[in-house]
């Protein structure tokens, strides 16, 4: 084609690319008002809403400044514990997911026969991970009679209450969401088909044994990959709640009282929708901070190739 | 390769390690990950073969995934559902809202991704960055000032609180087809332009039809979220009649209201198997879809 052969400048140009506002904005239109309808008014609201007493039952909504902060971080004993509860399951949940998706990626990278399958029973917990269905099973399994203590008993061990201890009930969470791998382990899998293959035919050449392999060629060029996986796991793990929901139900002691749980019993349960917007809005806070500082960190430790960096 | 096999040739070099043979290979590459894909689908596969145990195996015959004694009754007695309402109810309800957001987010989606992908405007960096952070939003800080006006608005208890909000597509769907869009051509937008087609024509004539895998890839994720979803409809939907099935699984498996753990079981596997359904007829668009769209650019 003649027009591909011209300088991209002049290409530009006379391309379809002028400005065109009013087909733009008609055609961003929708989500436009979406996002001031459902979204931008909500979260100036919820802000404002954080600084009153706002009940809907007594429809009171005084404002009273700073004090649902107050009762937040001084007072608030169960919030102490449910801040606690988040962070030990994100602590622990996302590595090990990650973990699994990378190194299950990395068997199923090849071209034998039957990847495709053992590809589809990998990722078939996370399609429906989410589900009540799932949720409801797992506190059948973790039961007291429930399959993993019914094994342990034919091998001769007496298992605990996993649900019912303190120590124990985070972590049935906790592996329900490191059996969730799916998602993380396709976006690596696709990242490792996008290695170059002479990297490590010339690293096989130069004696590079497979964990050196891996450490200098595989973990730099995914670090785009790892990055994002991160991100987005993170912040997947900050609002996790149908499984605490439905599984612990919060119990015991508070141990899995997640925090997006316990907004939801402040707002809808006890009406307390002040306090709620305003561990709302903290939450909103944090994960922003987080998110950006795992931005900033991501200069020192992520790998763009010169040619086709961040865009 | 005549020459690896003749016999002087293994006379000088050491015997291959066993560990290195291709056959062994093969077969240790297929035992360790078939393996460990059981055990991954252990829970689900006992959780269908579960659903048909009669009353007594469930607690006898606990780690087996196949029941000794077949009991489909289990389903039926799920199916009654609770409060005189069957699951029939439930699914209806569900299908409903399933399809009905899914074709509202998508459609919206595509629309708003072609504007982002192939139209240039003042702002338009502005409003692509502000909805990649809506991706970050937890729900919480949205859902309870969207709460409190459907509730004037007397919306409690219909569906309006749930589609509404999708009139404008989702970030996720919207973010995945404008990666895909990128990856279409310029040059067939500009050959449509110069036989003067609009914007518009262009959108629906050159990128829609290329765009199907995107929006079967997006159809499908919505699908089966919207399928899933749970705090939601919790918030909005109080009267058992418009459940969905996640709510009403929720309410039937109750442990202080009901040991039927058969039917329990039955009711839980029967909600997964549209998703089951849709993934094994759509598996090849989907990992595409992931490892296309999700990622690249």
């Amino acid at each position: 084609m003649a027009v591909a052969s011209l300088p991209r400048a002049k290409r530009r140009k006379r391309s379809s690319f002028g400005q065109d506002n009013l087909v733009g904005y008609l055609f961003i239109g929708p989500w436009l008002v979406a996002f001031f309808l459902f979204t931008f008014i909500p979260i100036a609201v919820s802000l404002a809403l954080s600084f009153t007493d706002y009940n809907v039952l007594s429809n009171s909504g005084e404002f009273i400044g700073l004090d649902n902060f107050q009762r937040m971080f001084f007072e608030d004993r169960r919030y102490a514990r449910s801040v606690n509860a988040t962070l030990k399951y994100v602590v622990f949940a996302v590595p090990l997911r990650l973990v699994f998706a990378l190194g299950v990626a990395m068997l199923l990278n090849t071209w034998r026969r039957g990847v495709g399958v053992y590809r589809a029973a990998f990722y078939a917990p996370s399609i429906v991970g989410g589900s009540i269905a799932v949720a409801v099973m797992w506190r059948e399994i973790f039961g007291n009679d429930g399959l993993v203590n019914f094994t342990l008993n034919l091998l001769g061990i007496e298992g605990p209450n996993w649900l019912g201890r303190p120590e124990t009930a985070i972590w049935t969470l906790i592996i329900l969401a490191a059996w969730q791998f799916g998602s993380p382990m396709l976006i690596f899998l696709a990242g490792l088909k996008n290695i170059p293959k002479h990297l490590y035919e010339s690293a096989e050449i130069d004696g590079a044994n497979a964990f050196q392999r891996f450490l200098r060629i595989t973990l730099p060029m995914l670090t785009p990959i790892i990055f994002f996986n991160l991100i987005m796991q993170l912040i997947s793990g900050f609002m996790v709640f149908t499984q605490a929901f439905i599984v612990t139900q919060g119990r015991p002691l508070d141990t899995t009282l997640f925090y997006a749980l316990y907004v939801y019993r402040r707002a809808f349960e006890l009406n307390e929708m002040g306090y709620a917007s305003a561990m709302a809005w903290v939450m909103l806070m944090v994960i922003a901070l987080l998110t950006a500082l795992v931005f900033r960190s991501s200069s020192y430790w992520v790998h763009y190739e010169s040619d086709e960096g961040p865009t | 390769m005549a020459a690896v096999n003749s016999p002087a040739r293994s006379v000088l070099r050491p015997p291959t390690p066993w560990h290195q043979q291709p056959l062994a290979r093969s077969l240790l590459y297929h035992g360790l990950v078939a393996t460990a894909a059981l055990i991954m689908l252990y829970p689900i596969l006992w959780l269908v073969g579960s659903s048909f145990k009669p009353p007594d195996e469930i607690w006898t015959n606990q780690t087996a995934i196949l029941p000794i004694e077949p009991y489909p009754q289990n389903y039926p007695n799920g199916w009654a559902g609770f409060g005189g309402i069957s699951f029939a109810t439930f699914y209806r309800n569900s299908l409903f809202y399933a399809t009905l957001g899914t074709l509202l987010s998508v459609s919206a989606s595509t629309v708003v991704a072609y504007g982002f992908a192939r139209v240039r405007f003042h702002g338009r960096r502005l409003w692509f960055a502000i909805m990649l952070l809506t991706l970050m939003l937890p729900t919480q800080v949205q859902i309870i000032p969207q709460y409190i006006v459907f509730k004037q608005l007397g919306w409690l208890n219909t569906f309006y609180p749930l589609l509404l909000p999708r009139i404008g597509g989702s970030a996720f769907f919207i973010f995945m087809i404008i990666q895909f869009i990128r990856s279409i051509p310029v040059d067939l937008d500009e050959a449509a332009m110069i036989d003067g087609a609009s914007k518009v024509g262009i959108f629906l004539r050159v990128i829609l039809p290329q765009l199907t895998p995107a929006i079967i890839t997006a159809a499908i994720f919505s699908f089966y979220w919207t399928w899933d979803e749970f705090l939601v409809p919790l918030i909005y939907l109080n009267s058992p009649e418009l459940y969905l099935v996640s709510l009403a699984l929720r309410t039937f498996s109750d442990p202080s209201g009901q040991t039927d753990w058969g039917a329990i079981f039955a009711m839980s596997a029967l909600s997964l198997l549209p998703v089951f359904v849709i993934f094994i007829s759509f598996q090849r668009y989907l990992v595409e879809g992931i490892s296309t769209t999700g990622l690249k650019g």
